[in-house]
């Protein structure tokens, strides 16, 4: 699929902009500050309804202005299809698909399909295991967008668990640590509070083993289809110093975590089964702390290069390397499962990188159907991708 | 901002749920315009509900009296109670006039996020009409959500220990009258799993699975797995419907 083209009204820093796009490579220059990123970000928004640089929507919004306007073309196959979204900070967004009436904003959700790379995505390998999470939770969403469902579940599940915790924690503790102590015979009613509480455990246990074993398997099966093609990507773009490996490093007990490290993917009933053992064996320490301590959400997923972990270890160019990787082997697993090329964007990635992976990376997203590039140097994007580019400047959009 | 009295009012009624500032303000003007007849006649009924009703003290349903109209009809079914959040819950299964039962309202559902635990809720008092009462049926029908659901667990767990008693839970699925295509993937995958069977295969031998009689087998293990991945989302469908948050 690719974008012909993208419309803006009151959207970051622009009042109005239009931008016309064709199949191929798509080169936005300008200077820092003049606009390119909000142009791939309002694409972005089509694909996600989220930004990629901001959680909330009122940045997005020109100041002054009360609503954004992004209006996005789309053409799968032959088929075009027009996208209009209202961005109204505080108040519910509103979409439009095609001629129809108004839908709900996340009906568009799988009309447009991109990777976005930007530089905020090192995070991926150096920043804290919830970006990691968060990335193979988007991708389980763009694959099927019925995760999304099962995620929201599995995290309201672990606030309510972790709300219970912390609030029956004193009437919890007390069996803690009364269990070496003879129990006095007035100590009988908080017995009863105390039962009780172990029972709504046992209830918000079940549904957590029950969400989260689904959610764990759905990541240790898209790890399992992601592997390959990282370690194939990251290669090409490095030219084949040393293997990208990923692992997932589960927050069940040793042995099960032993087996789902080494690459195994039990089934979801074994699954649920081993994370309500887990749940029972840390059950002493999870009260004592008020916090839950098991589950997807606790996990983290481990970066390797050759022997060492990524994080730490890899010097900035190859972490660098790496977070594109990541990328682009998300890039080719959307592509095969949806047999069909998702819009990629690179967001002021070149200028990061030395001018052999430049080349490589130039030579490995030459067959993808639309991309598009942004950069502060014309320079830095190799002449060998060739087609069109457009200048940013204040807000103006001029083809090159 | 008004003056005083209709500023008062305002905020009071804002305060209602589902009413936002600017209804508050047109409610507000709409009283202030009203026949005093009117008003007096609802500032009445406002004081009436406080004054009169109460909660019934076997099912805690709305009441007039010490029991509630359902409780005190003596053609209801004892043998049934129907275990509903909301005392609203109960005037919607009553107009499907489908149950002839009795009712017991919990009072709200298990979430620990609002304070709300078992303790909060009317547990002990329908674990006392079930020891004493001829009860044989208990109809959980606690909503479709999270804390719906985990309110419904937490029912079953402490209705094991009563041996009499058929616990069941209503069934979700797809609505009646509407488009098979206008169905969330939730409740259409519901609607998969707790699917009826209409006509039951006859084998010629008796068969050696016992699965093969189980009413909701998982499907995906009658057909080979063209696809790893659509395997995989279609045992994951089954496998687990997630309850419907919003």
């Amino acid at each position: 699929m690719h974008v012909r083209h993208l419309s803006l009204a009151s959207f970051r820093s622009y009042d109005r902009a239009e931008l016309p796009l064709v199949p191929g490579v798509t080169t936005l220059v300008g200077e820092n500050g003049q606009g390119k990123t909000n142009l791939v970000e309002a694409i972005g928004y089509v694909a996600t309804l989220a930004s990629h640089r901001v959680a909330t929507d009122a940045p997005l919004v020109k100041f002054g202005a009360d609503q954004a306007i992004i209006r996005c073309a789309v053409v799968r196959d032959t088929r075009e299809q027009l996208v209009e979204l209202e961005i109204n900070p505080g108040r519910a967004n509103r979409a439009r698909l095609g001629r129809a009436a108004q839908t709900r904003p996340r009906d568009v959700l799988g009309t447009l399909r991109t990777v976005l790379f930007a530089p905020e995505d090192l995070s991926l390998v150096k920043g804290d295991p919830g970006t990691r999470r968060r990335f193979v939770d988007d991708l389980l969403v763009a694959r099927q967008p019925r995760w999304a469902g099962v995620r929201g579940d599995y995290e309201r599940i672990v606030k309510q668990r972790n709300a219970l915790l912390k609030s029956a924690a004193p009437v919890l503790r007390r069996g803690n640590r009364g269990a070496s102590r003879p129990r006095r015979p007035d100590q009988e009613p908080v017995d009863e509070a105390r039962a009780s509480a172990l029972h709504t455990l046992d209830v918000w246990n079940s549904h957590l083993s029950q969400v989260g074993s689904q959610l764990l398997y759905a990541r240790l099966r898209i790890l399992r289809d992601l592997g390959p093609h990282l370690a194939q990507a990251y290669a090409q773009v490095s030219d084949g110093a040393g293997e990208a490996r990923v692992r997932y490093e589960s927050s069940l007990h040793e042995g099960a975590a032993a087996r789902i490290a080494g690459g195994d993917v039990p089934e979801p009933a074994e699954l649920a089964e081993l994370m309500l053992e887990s749940l029972e064996r840390l059950r002493a320490q999870e009260v004592e702390r008020g916090v839950g301590l098991v589950g997807p959400h606790r996990d983290d997923i481990v970066l390797t290069l050759g022997e060492l972990p990524a994080k730490g270890y890899a010097s900035h160019g190859e972490s660098w390397s790496f977070a594109l990787g990541l990328k682009l082997a998300a890039y080719r697993l959307l592509r095969a499962d949806l047999d069909d090329d998702p819009v990629l964007i690179l967001d002021d990635v070149f200028a990061e990188l030395d001018s052999g992976r430049r080349e490589r990376l130039a030579a490995m997203i030459g067959d993808c159907e639309q991309v598009i590039i942004t950069a502060a140097v014309g320079e830095d994007v190799p002449k060998s991708l060739g087609g069109q580019t457009f200048w940013v400047k204040d807000g103006e959009v001029v083809p090159g | 901002m008004y003056d005083g009295a209709v500023q008062d009012l305002i905020d009071e009624l804002g305060r209602l749920p589902g009413i936002g500032p600017k209804s508050a303000q047109r409610m507000a003007f709409h009283l202030l315009a009203a026949d005093p007849v009117d008003v007096t006649r609802l500032v009445g009924a406002i004081q009436a509900v406080k004054d009169k009703v109460r909660f019934c003290d076997v099912c805690g349903n709305v009441a007039e009296g010490e029991r509630c109209r359902i409780c005190l009809d003596p053609r209801r079914d004892a043998h049934a109670i129907c275990v509903v959040e909301e005392p609203k819950d109960v005037v919607a299964i009553e107009r499907t006039r489908e149950f002839r039962g009795l009712y017991h309202v919990l009072g709200g559902a298990i979430s620990p996020m609002d304070g709300i635990g078992p303790g909060e809720l009317r547990f002990a008092e329908l674990m006392t009409r079930l020891a004493s009462d001829e009860v044989t049926e208990v109809i959980v029908a606690t909503d479709p959500n999270l804390e719906g659901e985990a309110t419904a667990s937490y029912l079953v767990r402490l209705l094991s220990s009563f041996e009499g008693i058929t616990v069941s839970r209503l069934a979700s699925g797809l609505p009646v009258g509407g488009d098979l295509e206008y169905a969330d993937e939730v409740t259409l995958g519901r609607a998969f799993e707790g699917r009826r069977v209409m006509s039951r295969a006859r084998p010629p031998a008796p068969t050696a699975d016992p699965r093969a009689a189980e009413p909701a087998a998982d499907p995906s293990a009658a057909e080979p797995a063209a696809d790893q991945t659509a395997a995989s989302a279609r045992e994951a469908k089954t496998a687990y419907a997630p309850t419907g948050s919003e």
